[in-house]
């Protein structure tokens, strides 16, 4: 909602600037976002005095000048006016001004003289028409100071964020009311714009239940659900023309553009009095008539815009005997236009239900002045007294007379009053506020307040449509003691009874583990082109080719890789804890908290002193998962299964199953690029299962909480460890693990560690074969181990290995 | 074994232990280094050593036995090399300081993050508790239980991505609120950062889908009052005890009254100090307690929701929501510690 300084005072006479009552909002009614002084092109310009002025030596009429713009130097500055006067202060446009009208200010030479500047008159700065001369400041300000600091205030532009909560405030009668409330200012409620007299219908206020006949024009309302209330003002013998330079003003200074004197003047009633208003060209109005009603199949209507828009049969329309003639609360046709043969008036004031409003309006996706009104609520008890005021305007600008207003249906019933008990004000507010402040706040409001045994009963005015419930009059009150007035003390509080929830704990300690292995976390866009009929997807996409939502991180992942590629970053190190969306049968998808790590280019930067480092390969990822899954999984059986293709591993947990994976991502990379590879890892389900029915709950119900798992401490050893070294001839299909485990089962509970080595390929080695090198480290608890214990077990360990497996130690 | 796998594995053994004396950090100890010289080699060694007299023939004796101290004449000169070059380098003066460290990649936390982290960590030391909710949501949660009237230009506030009959993609992380609610008996104190979705395009200023940090809290005898010193107590805390706050009124449909806090800064464009809204708050509208099973006679409580994207934004001086989704890493290292 745009407000303008003095159309708000019209309503609301009051000394306080456009800054302070942009304030004054803000802290108690409705943000404003933006104030912008109708001058604001006068910023670039400073106060500049001239300090000698003297004749033109190759002009009669010109003044060389020297003038002090407070930068410093003086500079040299040729005038035209008549009246430069050493001494005195002018409005000064340095080089690379823009003046309002467009020109750029630059130094030239004029007749051999060199201008850095211009000196300004009222007029070309757009402040009067004063041409004579220039325009002298009496002013003490120091040259160097902006213009318009010196200037009286003109009109100022407030830019109000009205919430879908206050449709009271989309006019500036409805934000005088407010500022009225605050800072106590008188209210009118006839703007003074207005300077005729009220005119009474000539011929008189005629009223039916939903259908009435008067002598210039016949309206009837079909349908009483959207249409609830409907005036007609006739007027005649208008002379439709432009409008007066202050009804201009008004408009302009909302952004709105001046089209006719009568046009204007129902735009008047939208901005000023957040009334819609359409006027109707009565002499196009096919039998002088208006009929609210549904549409018939086929019916269309081109609107005021210029389009020809087709109804669906039964959408409510305002219409004349014949054919469609408005869209109704949204906009006018053309056909019944207003234009400048126009004489007659058929003025519509009418009220229509809001979602009835909305639903038409998004149904031709057509959103205006009127409709915006409508949809939030307007006034409905001031329909009569805006059919007066749009008479009194239009005859005021542009002639007739009223000569009849024709009026069906009726105002909506007045709001039940509601009840306010002083103590639950100062247990919302946490504050008492004294019962005279109360009254005083509610009835600066226009309720209606009466005392009751604990509080009061409360009768909000007629355009207050979002009172309706106690705690909504303990904001009002609230909002006019002002926030800011409250105390700024923190009270003792009980802490919550809820547990953090365990997978944002879980998911923090991923994130400082994946930091400390040096990945750099990203935040992407979570939706995909990726999917089929069961992904879940997005039924009203923004953007068409990315419906999908995503099933896992690595699709996600993977696009970032790409982006970094394609920008030549090939060293990449990302990871994300995010969610995922999987098909389920239910309403909504099973939605799970995963990680995803991606890892590709070299390990560590590159140094001087060696050669380039490696990039990462499997093994990497490989590590990467075994130290995520003691995070995530610590002390459980986790077991990484090695897959095929680009599913390196799978990560398969005892009791949860398939709980991650490692891949090799298949991207379309240059070939400069090293191999990408991921982790993802699933840490839990975050559960989308109702809680509770609506209205009730499940308090009794607490959830297991999870038991901690904490590090047992193995007493450091104090005898020293034997260790021997065992190469093994194995067979390609044979698994290293298998081997290991058979090698502890076997070596005995002195085993400490058995730590693999070396694989090695060729030479001696037969095809088919491998040759695997561990290291196994043995201790006693409490004596040292003689070689022979040693070489007891090797021997032992190489019996049983050639049994169990058939393989056997490499020749060396 | 025959004299060219001899030779094979003595090379082998020769390249391994020249590129470990050439990989050697010149700063190490020397006998660090000879340490790990002769753990790599004295065990090959001596096998080797002993396969030379058990070679099959005499000339492959005497080649395997050349090749044996060859290799042991060049592994001994490569030691005293090493040992040469880090006399030079350490002596005094010799070696260059200025050259670079041997860094390893540093990890980073998305610059979202660091701030959901610091706004948590002011919040937990004021009583509260992390709590979370899935982002695809029924309609009752993100909207019938928050008082949201159907049909209602308030709709409008929350563009709404549908994921089908009754199911959406959560327009705010305000559903927390009625699960915990329904959840926990009161006193309740949760904070609930999560995405969130809107039908917006993305451009430099807006984002289909971005984060959100909600707070609650429900208690007996708790007011407006508390909301207020709460959260300008946490303002005084994330930017600083000078910063002006002020108060004023707002709408959401599940808080009455409806407020926002803004506080005083510089945007760093250059326009100096100014109001900027930093979140939306409230008391929970009785409404909502009543759907959640709340008695709302008995128990009020209040409720804040912030964009941390955008405190970033303002905090590091961002100026396209966009790179914060991007994830270029030459952005992302910029957050590393």
């Amino acid at each position: 909602m745009i407000v303008s300084h003095s159309w708000l005072a019209q309503f609301a006479p009051t000394a306080h600037a456009p800054g302070e009552i942009g304030e004054a909002l803000s802290r108690h009614c409705v943000t404003l976002d933006a104030l912008e002084r109708l001058d604001a092109a006068l910023a670039p310009f400073v106060v500049a005095q001239v300090v000698e002025a003297g004749r033109h030596p190759n002009s009669d009429h010109l003044w060389v000048t020297k003038v002090d713009d407070g930068s410093g130097a003086l500079l040299e500055v040729v005038c035209g006016a008549p009246n430069v006067v050493a001494g005195h202060k002018y409005p000064f446009a340095r080089t690379g001004t823009v003046m309002p009208g467009g020109l750029r200010i630059e130094r030239r030479r004029i007749r051999g003289e060199t201008s850095n500047g211009m000196l300004c008159s009222a007029r070309e700065l757009g402040l009067g028409d004063e041409h004579d001369g220039i325009l002298t400041l009496e002013t003490d300000v120091p040259p160097g100071t902006p213009l318009l600091a010196v200037l009286p205030a003109t009109d100022a532009r407030l830019t109000l964020d009205v919430l879908p909560n206050r449709p009271d405030l989309l006019s500036h009668r409805g934000v005088a009311r407010e500022v009225a409330a605050i800072l106590g200012a008188p209210l009118q409620s006839r703007p003074a714009d207005l300077t005729g007299p009220p005119q009474p219908p000539a011929e008189g206020w005629r009223q039916g239940p939903w259908a009435v006949a008067g002598t210039h024009a016949a309206v009837e309302v079909v349908a009483r659900e959207e249409c609830p209330h409907y005036l007609a003002v006739v007027i005649r013998g208008v002379r439709v023309g432009e409008s007066p330079a202050w009804l201009r003003d008004r408009l302009e200074s909302v952004g709105q553009r001046s089209r006719s004197n009568v046009v204007d003047a129902t735009n008047y009633l939208v901005h000023g009095l957040g009334q819609p208003v359409h006027a109707f060209d009565l002499g196009t109005l096919a039998g002088a008539r208006i009929v609210v009603r549904p549409t018939r199949e086929g019916e269309t209507i081109t609107t005021l815009d210029g389009v020809v828009r087709p109804l669906a049969a039964g959408t409510v329309a305002i219409c004349d005997a014949e054919r469609p003639v408005a869209l109704a609360g949204i906009m006018g046709g053309e056909a019944t236009e207003v234009t400048e043969a126009t004489t007659d008036l058929l003025v519509e004031v009418a009220r229509f239900e809001p979602r009835f409003v909305r639903r038409v309006r998004r149904a031709v996706g057509l959103s205006t002045d009127a409709s915006y009104r409508y949809e939030r609520g307007i006034d409905g008890a001031a329909l009569a007294e805006m059919a007066g005021l749009v008479g009194d305007l239009i005859v005021q600008v542009a002639g007739g007379q009223v000569v009849e207003v024709l009026e069906v249906g009726a105002p909506p019933a007045p709001h039940a009053p509601v009840g306010l008990r002083a103590p639950r004000l100062a247990r919302v507010l946490g504050m008492a506020v004294p019962d005279a402040v109360v009254r005083q706040h509610l009835e600066a409001l226009g309720c209606v307040v009466t005392p009751t045994a604990d509080g009061w009963m409360v009768a909000p005015p007629s355009w207050r449509t979002d009172l309706h419930l106690e705690v909504d009059l303990i904001e009002e009150v609230g909002r006019l003691v002002g926030y800011d007035a409250l105390p700024d003390d923190l009270r003792p509080f009980r802490p919550g009874r809820q547990a953090d929830h365990p997978l944002h704990e879980l998911g923090r300690a991923v994130r400082s583990v994946l930091v400390g292995e040096g990945l750099a976390e990203i935040r992407p866009m979570p939706f995909t082109a990726v999917g089929d009929v069961t992904t879940p997807r997005v039924l009203n996409p923004l953007a068409e080719d990315e419906p999908y939502l995503r099933g896992d991180l690595l699709v996600t992942l993977a696009q970032r890789a790409e982006y970094n590629v394609a920008r030549m970053q090939g060293n990449l190190r990302l990871f994300e804890i995010g969610h995922v969306f999987v098909p389920s049968n239910g309403r909504l998808p099973r939605e799970e908290l995963r990680v995803g790590a991606l890892l590709m280019g070299r390990q560590r930067p590159p140094h001087f002193s060696e050669p380039a480092p490696p990039a990462f390969d499997r093994w990497d990822a490989k590590a990467l998962a075994e130290r995520l899954i003691r995070v995530v999984w610590p002390g459980e059986a986790v077991v990484l299964r090695q897959g095929a293709g680009d599913t390196l591993w799978t990560v398969e947990h005892a009791t949860l199953g398939l709980v991650g994976r490692v891949v090799r991502m298949a991207l379309d990379l240059p070939a400069w690029a090293s191999e990408p590879l991921a982790v993802e890892l699933t840490l839990g389900v975050i559960s989308s299962e109702d809680v509770a029915p609506p209205g009730a709950n499940a308090h009794g119900v607490a959830p297991a909480a999870p038991t901690p798992r904490r590090i047992q401490f193995t007493p450091l050893p104090v005898t020293p460890a034997a260790e021997f070294d065992l190469a093994l001839v194995v067979p390609d299909d044979l698994p290293a693990a298998r081997v290991e485990a058979v090698m502890r089962g076997a070596a005995g509970e002195l085993l400490e560690r058995v730590a693999l080595f070396d694989e090695f390929r060729g030479g001696a080695i037969p095809s088919g074969h491998r040759s695997l090198a561990w290291r196994l480290t043995f201790r006693h608890p409490e004596r040292t181990l003689r070689e022979k214990e040693i070489e007891g077990r090797r021997a032992r360990l190489v019996q049983l290995l050639h049994q169990e497996l058939g393989i056997s130690v490499r020749a060396s | 074994m025959e004299l060219s796998e001899f030779a094979a594995l003595a090379d082998a053994l020769k390249q391994e232990c020249l590129a470990l004396l050439h990989h050697a950090d010149p700063a190490q100890r020397l006998d660090a280094v000879k340490g790990a010289l002769n753990a790599l080699k004295d065990e090959r060694l001596a096998r080797l050593q002993r396969e030379v007299p058990a070679m099959a023939t005499p000339l492959d004796k005497r080649g395997a036995g050349r090749l044996f101290n060859e290799l042991k004449g060049a592994l001994d000169a490569a030691l005293a090399d090493f040992a040469a070059r880090q006399g030079a380098r350490t002596a005094e003066g010799s070696w260059d300081g200025t050259l670079p460290a041997r860094h390893r990649w540093t990890g980073s936390l998305h610059p979202v993050t660091l701030v959901v982290d610091e706004i948590c960590a002011i919040f937990r030391e004021l009583g509260f508790t992390i709590a979370l909710g899935p982002e695809a949501e029924t309609e009752w949660y993100n909207f019938g239980a928050l008082n949201f009237p159907p049909d209602h230009p308030a709709m409008e506030l929350h563009d709404t991505l549908y994921l089908g009959e009754g199911a959406l993609l959560r327009t705010h992380t305000s559903p927390v609120q009625v699960r915990t609610l329904q959840r926990c008996a009161p006193p309740v104190r949760v904070l609930a950062p999560g995405q969130v979705y809107r039908r917006d395009f993305f451009d430099a200023t807006h984002a289909p889908a971005f984060l959100q940090l909600e707070g609650l809290a429900v208690d007996e005898g708790i007011g407006f009052v508390d909301l207020k010193a709460t959260l300008a107590e946490f303002a005084r805390r994330f930017y600083g005890a000078s910063r002006r706050v002020r108060f004023g009124p707002s709408y959401f449909p599940f808080v009455e009254p409806g407020a926002q806090m803004d506080v005083e800064v510089d945007l760093q464009d250059g326009k100096g100090l100014r109001w900027v809204e930093i979140l939306g708050c409230g008391m929970v509208h009785p409404k909502v307690l009543d759907a959640a099973g709340v008695d709302s006679e008995r128990f009020t409580g209040w409720a804040f929701g912030m964009g941390p994207a955008r405190i970033a934004m303002s905090r590091y001086g961002i100026t396209d929501i966009r790179v914060l989704y991007d994830s270029d890493v030459r952005f992302l290292e910029q957050f590393a510690p």
